[in-house]
Parts: structure tokens; sequence; C-alpha cells
């Protein structure tokens, strides 16, 4: 049988290169192993070799990080690893960063399982714990001889597909992902037994902590409104008869752009709600109850608002996550911005 | 949606009847609407009623967006 | 309020010339049900197969479910209001056929019908995958209107229900739980040192596919009211909703609500459980405020230290279920939520649509957006025309062998928020 290859990344500190003064210095790569890549063999074990380990200073990395990471890639390309390890990082927060991006870049150019270690104060551990598996690390390389076998065994788990563990048993940084499992007690009888316990003011340990929303910052607002182009976007799952795009009725993982040139209201011949999460009734009568058109085109013939885009963004907000949210977001805030568009009216049912 | 396409810096009215959930995901400004069923307009009052309730409460849209905010402000009545 | 249930095992179900428990297997008269169903002439077809655990079967798409069960003394009839009078229920002795279930199922209303496979891999998210299945294939009248084909759909379960719950009427049960909620005053007294515990209850009332009935009253024309939990063993709330199939509080789980049966498992032993408050999930905001400052009232005033609050659906819900987290705790009252959790089919988002500081225990229920293979099976009860609109399933889920893809979210009741199941979510 083959050996599993495997590439290593370090910065030029671990490389055994120079220490602050070859922080700049430019990707390289070496055949072989260097350095904590002994410890990280041994730990792996006679079915895996690693074949190369590149180099990168930390400053370059941070500064370039675009070119960092496709010159990586493409250094690392002609060895097709199977498994890819950057550091551990422990707390330094540059080199965690770097180790964190290059993993998750390529975990996903080559599909292959990548990770690294950090200490858990290392900034990136909250940038990266949700696209990598993070080993939980001392702050300092003293704990290079515990971290290097705790990614091996992980490692090798993910090569083998074997099932991952809880945080605290594989020793990685919990990465916020829900997993489902089979309790041996049904969900009454817990909620009856976490009662008692608050009650009794003993400790108790919810089963989903409050999760957080970030912020933004409010944008400017719109000085002359009869200037403005204004648009639609609409959560309220809004689509053409037959809806073309089969956006889901929940949880959407796609949004749709529909043209309404030339219409002066919706019509319910030519939209519907393909909602799962209301008695849509109502709107299939009136989609205007969601897509208020018909008052917008009387406010663009009457001059109040400069223009209204000949389109509006839709897609099904119920059950829909934010991470699929922020997609859709982002993309339809990009297409908005480079049509003209100044102002934003968004609707949820 | 709302706050990724107000990172653009294009200002976002979100037009919704569950303010609660609005705040939490993190909307600057927000115009509380009719139900979750029909949010702007109300069909039992009959078209012409519903189209003036749906036209005044996009008008509050259309000034939220013209009034300057500090962070997260609901436009009530 | 005192309520015997006698519990009579069902292990089998075959059709029979008599509708009739024998040795622990239910026979039913095909027949009979159907001549039942069609009573109502909004439903021109129906038929009646059966599943049974194990069974290489698929249901699609589900309405409800709902256990059979029949009143035999103390006031009232089953389903009061609904399909019988408005009675008081709750007293006296009722028998249920446990193991056994009629399922509705049919062409789709909504989105919201789900699935039940009753082996496989995706059997174990599913209760219904364990009872002995009567389901009734109903067939609407062309061109009823959706809320009448609902309506339709929902009589016909109850009543064929109903029916072969008469049959464990003179039958001796195999078990007889007795459960008791004394009036306020002296259930307080009862047991003077144990914490005072209550249940909200919130039904899910978002119009069509979404509603629950209360003694037959919509409820979300309900104002906060309090109920003896005996009152829903006689199925004085029943489902007339499919939200998410996932969290679809069936009639059977109504009738067979965990989280009573959990609180009167240590009733008196180390907590006294005082009764339910019933609450709803409305659309207007104007309501949810009103319901929960109600939901509160009660709670503190039927002087409640603890209480379990359980939901129904998700999205807008949570906002209900928050609204009355932080109310009633408000009131320097403890309060658990029980929910379940949508993070997206990576796992990776917030699990709830709205939050507030006071949520700070809660029971998880499970991930219902994880991608689940159902391959495929020898039988389809009902049918999989609809399986890419129904929520949960996406363009692409149906496979030409008839296996499916599809989130967990299809199966009915699999993350259902009341705590039925042993599934849960933790945090990797």
């Amino acid at each position: 049988m083959s050996k599993i290859k495997v590439v290593h990344y370090l910065n030029q500190f671990f490389a055994q290169i120079g220490g602050e003064e070859m922080a700049d210095m430019e990707p390289e790569l070496r055949e072989g192993l260097i350095g904590p890549g002994i410890a990280l063999q041994q730990a792996l074990g006679a079915d895996y070799e690693i074949v190369a380990t590149v180099i990168c200073g930390d400053n370059y990395f941070g500064s370039n990080l675009e070119e960092a990471q496709s010159r990586i890639l493409e250094l690392i390309k002609p060895y097709s690893p199977q498994l890819f390890v950057a550091g551990p990082a422990f707390n330094a927060g540059r080199y965690g960063v770097a180790c964190g991006t290059i993993a998750t870049a390529v975990e996903k150019e080559f599909g292959i399982p990548a990770l690294t270690g950090m200490y858990v104060e290392n900034p990136g551990v909250e940038m990266f714990k949700k696209d990598l598996y993070i080993i939980e690390t001392a702050n300092s390389a003293a704990g290079m001889r515990k971290a290097m076998p705790k990614i091996a065994t992980l490692a090798k788990k993910l090569i083998n597909g074997n099932e991952i563990d809880l945080p605290a048993e594989d020793g990685y940084h919990e990465r916020g992902i829900r997993v489902n499992y089979f309790h041996d007690k049904r969900g009454s009888t817990r909620a009856v037994d976490m009662l008692l316990q608050k009650v009794k003011g003993e400790e108790y340990q919810t089963e989903y902590p409050m999760p957080f929303f970030d912020r933004v910052p409010p944008a400017t607002p719109i000085i002359d409104m009869s200037k403005a182009k204004v648009a639609i976007v609409s959560s309220g799952g809004i689509v053409p008869l037959g809806n073309p795009d089969r956006i889901e009725s929940s949880s959407a993982t796609k949004f749709g752009k529909y043209d309404v040139t030339g219409m002066d209201r919706m019509s319910k011949d030519d939209f519907i709600s393909i909602h799962g999460g209301y008695d849509t009734a109502y709107i299939l009568e009136d989609p205007n109850l969601a897509i208020p058109l018909d008052v917008l085109r009387e406010m663009e013939k009457e001059g109040q608002i400069g223009e209204l885009a000949n389109y509006f963004y839709s897609t099904t907000g119920t059950g829909t996550s934010v991470g699929n949210a922020e997609v859709f977001g982002t993309e339809i805030g990009k297409q908005l911005l480079a049509d003209g568009v100044t102002a934003v009216i968004l609707t949820s049912t | 949606m709302v706050k990724e396409i107000e990172r653009y810096g294009l200002p976002v009215v979100h037009m919704c009847t569950i303010v609660p959930i609005s705040l939490t995901i993190g909307a600057n400004r927000i115009v509380p609407t009719v139900a979750i069923p029909y949010p702007l307009g109300d069909p039992h009052l009959g078209e012409e009623k519903s189209k003036n309730l749906r036209r005044h409460l996009v008008e509050k849209g259309l000034d939220a967006l013209q009034t300057e905010v500090d962070g997260q402000t609901v436009f009530e009545e | 309020m005192k309520l015997e249930l006698g519990k009579i095992l069902i292990q089998d179900v075959q059709f029979g010339a008599k509708t009739e428990v024998v040795d622990r297997t239910l026979f039913v008269n095909k027949e009979e049900i159907i001549e039942l169903v069609l009573e109502d002439d909004r439903l021109i077809g129906a038929d009646v197969e059966l599943a049974r655990p194990g069974e290489s079967v698929r249901i699609a798409p589900v309405k409800d479910v709902i256990e059979p069960r029949v009143k035999v003394t103390g006031g009232g009839v089953l389903f009061p209001g609904m399909i019988n009078k408005v009675e008081q229920v709750g007293s006296g002795r009722t028998h249920a056929l446990v193991g056994a279930t009629v399922i509705t199922c049919g062409r789709i209303v909504g989105f919201q019908e789900g699935l039940i496979d009753m082996s496989g891999p995706a059997a174990k998210y599913c209760p219904f995958s364990e009872t002995n299945n009567v389901v009734l294939v109903i067939e609407p009248a062309d061109n009823l209107e959706t809320h009448d084909y609902e309506t339709a759909g929902r009589l016909a379960g109850l009543k064929v229900a109903a029916y072969i719950g008469e049959a464990g009427k003179n039958i001796e049960p195999d078990e007889v739980v007795v459960y008791e909620t004394k009036p306020l005053l002296e259930q307080a007294l009862q047991y003077p040192d144990l914490p005072k515990i209550g249940y909200v209850h919130m039904l899910q009332s978002q119009g069509l596919l979404h509603d629950t009935y209360y003694y037959g009253v919509d409820a979300k024309q309900l104002v906060p009211t309090f109920m003896y939990p005996t009152e829903i063993m006689d199925g004085a709330i029943v489902s007339g909703n499919c939200v998410a199939p996932c969290d679809k509080v069936t009639t059977f789980h109504h009738l067979n609500n965990p989280i009573i049966e959990d609180l009167f498992a240590r009733h008196g032993k180390d907590l006294n459980f005082m009764g339910v408050v019933l609450t709803n999930e409305n659309v207007f905001l104007a309501d949810k405020d009103r319901s929960s400052d109600m939901t509160a009232k009660l709670c503190e005033f039927f002087g409640f230290e603890g209480v379990i609050i359980s939901e129904e659906g998700y999205g807008n819900p949570d906002t209900d279920l928050m609204m009355n987290c932080q109310k009633v705790s408000q009131k320097g009252i403890k309060v658990v939520l029980i929910t379940d959790e949508f993070p997206g089919r990576d796992g990776k988002s917030q699990s709830l649509a709205d939050t507030v500081d006071e949520a700070d225990a809660l029971v998880s229920c499970g991930n219902g957006n994880v991608i689940i293979n159902f391959p495929p099976m020898e039988k389809v009860i009902g049918t999989l025309d609809f399986v890419e609109t129904m929520i949960g399933g996406y363009e692409g889920s149906l496979k030409p062998d008839g296996s499916i893809e599809a989130e967990l979210q299809i199966v009915i009741a699999s993350t259902i928020a009341n705590g039925y199941n042993k599934l849960a979510a933790r945090g990797h």
C-alpha cells in the first residue's frame, strides 16, 4: 500500500530559517520534513509520509494574502497531497492567521482534510474555527510534543472517514457546528431535570448557548429621494408562476431576480408565494402585499422616487440559515450597487 | 441579508411584522408592518383601503431611508 | 381533575371483518372506515393501508397522526368541539390503543406535509416508524379550496381514530395510570415543600396549515388560559397544522404530551406539577405582545416557581418563545425552554431566529437541516410527487430509483420541540 502523502506548512521561525528579520520571506517549498515535521511524522506513523514542507514568512503572508495563497497552492499542487497540516501556531497571532488561511484554502482547492493547532487566545481560532479543525495547544512551542499526537489522531480520523468526537474528546476548539446525536434521555425528561436544577439554584448547562448576531453601522440616509433609484428585496417567497429557480419553501439555498419591466402592479397571474412559513392565501390573491410594486410605480410616476429598479430579488426567509442569507445579501448588494441602486426596501413576511 | 446589503453603504429599510427578530438580527431601519401573511396592506379592508395602507407604509419606509440614525431604530407611528 | 388512562398495548394491525382488538392485535374493517370518511362530500375517494414497523414502506405526504382513544367513563367524548359536541373532558376513564395510530395522507395541501419511513436509516428519527399504523389515503373533490381540504382531512382522521378507539372500550387495559391535578389552592397544599412547576404550552396558530384547536376554538383566537393536563389526554387539543414536518406537534403528540407525562412522573416526588398555561403563536406582533404578557401574568398568579416552555415551528414562533421566556423570567420564575435548531445544512449558523439573554437554559431537540439519505422503499403509501416542494426537500431530492436526499426536517416529528424524542444537537 502506498503511503498517504502529507504536506506540512511552517513559518520562517519554525522552519529554522530565522526570526523576525526573516518574516518577509516569500513562499518556498522543501522536499520532505523540517523541524516540527519530525514530531508530526512520528505521530502519524509509517502509513503516512510528509512529502514536502512549505515555508512562508509571517509578514509576507499577512501583507500579501491573495498572492501568498495562490503561490503556495501552486507549489503544493505537483505533490497531490492527501492531508495538509499547518503549524501548530500556538499563540503566535500572525502565524495563526496564516495557518488558518492556508489550511482553509488547501481544503477548498484540493478537497483534502486540512488542520492546524493553536492556543485558545490566538486570533486565528475565532477566525477559522468554523472552517477548520484547530487542535487546542499550549501557548508556546513547549507544547509541541503534546500537540502533534493530537493533530495526528484527528487527521487519521478525517482520512479514514471516522466519526469525529466532541471537542473535548478529540482536543479541538469547538467549531460552533451543531451536530445531531441521540441522547439517552428524551428531551422532555432533560428539561424537567434542568428546570429542577435551576429552581434549586444548582448548576445547570444549557444545550444551546444563545448565539451572537453581529451589527453593521447604519448607512447614511438618502438626501433627495426624487433622485434615488429604489430596489425591492423580499424574503416572502414571491416567485414567478412555476418557481423557475426552484427556490425552497423553507431553508432556502438560493435567491432569484425577477423582472417587472412594464408592470404597474404585481399580478396574481404572474407571481405566487412558495413560502412554507405562513398561510399564503392572501399573498397568492394579491402579491403586492409582499412586493409593493403598485404603490412604488405610482410614486415613480409622481416623481417621489427617482426610479424604481425593474426587478426584485426574492428568497424564502423561514428557516433560512444566517450563513445562506449572508451569501444572498452579499451577492444581491453587489448587483444592486453595480446597477446604480441607491436605496433598498426589504420586505419580510 | 439586510446587513450584508447595508455593508455596501446602501441604506436598507426592513419592513417586517415581527420587529423583535429584525432587532435581534441587526437591521438598522425598521418599519413595522401589518401581519405575517399580509405585511403591506390588509385584505380585509378591501382593495382600495388595503392599497392606501400599503402606500402609507411604503412612504414611511422612504421616510426612514431619509432619516439619519445612530443605531437600530424602529419607525413607529 | 382526575383521569385514569387505560393503556391497551397493540403489537400488530390487520384487516378484519370487524374492527376489534384481539390478543394485542388490532383488526380494522376497511369498508367501514372508507364509508365513514366518504360521509364528507368534500372527499371523493379514500383508501386504507396498513404500515407496520420494519416494513419497506414510505408514507407521504403525511398530514396528521392520531392515537385511537375512547372515553369509557367521565363526562364528555373524545375531541370535543371537533367531531363531538363541546363538553368538558379530562375526568373519569379513558382507554388508549398504545402502539397503534391513524395517519392521514393524500395529495399535498401546502408545503408542510412530511414523510414517514417504516424501516431503513430514516426510521430512527420518527416515532411512527415504531407504531402499527392505519393509513388513510384521502382524495379531495376537484377544485376543493385548500382550507376546506385541510378541514376535511383533519376531521376524517379524528373520526377514524375515534371509530377505531371504540374497539378498546371493553378491553381490560394492560396498564392503568392515574393522573390527577387538584384545584389550584389544594394542589399547592398537597406538596407544600416541593417546587411548584407549570408548563407553558405554545400552540401553533398562524393560519392555514399552522392552526391548532382547543375545544374546537381556533387557537389564534385564544387569550392564554389555564388547562388541567388531563383535558389534553382526552383530545381537548387537536392539530390542524402541518408547520414544518419535523416539528409538527401531531394530535398524537398532544394526546401523549411528553412534558406533561414527565412532570407527572416526578409529581409528588421532587416537584409539584400545578398545571398547564395554554398560549398561541400568532401572526400579529400585538398578539405576541398580548399573549406573552398574559402568559407571564398567569404563571405569576398561579405561584409557579419554575416553568417549561415548548414551542411549535421555527422562525417567528422563536419570538413568541423568547418573549414568553423573558416576561416569565422577569416575574422571578425559573424557565427552561425546549426547541429544535435550524443552523443551516453546514450547522454553522445561528440555530434560532430570535434570542433574549434570559434564555440561558435550553433543551435542544436536534438540528433539522442535516441532510439525510432515504433509500428506496418497496411500497409507497400516498405519493412522492411532492417531495421536492415539501419543506426539507429541494430540486433533485427525489432520485429516479425512488430514493430521496432531503433535510431531516422532511420527516414527521423528527425534531419535535416538546422533547418527545431522544435526538439532540451539540456543538462540535
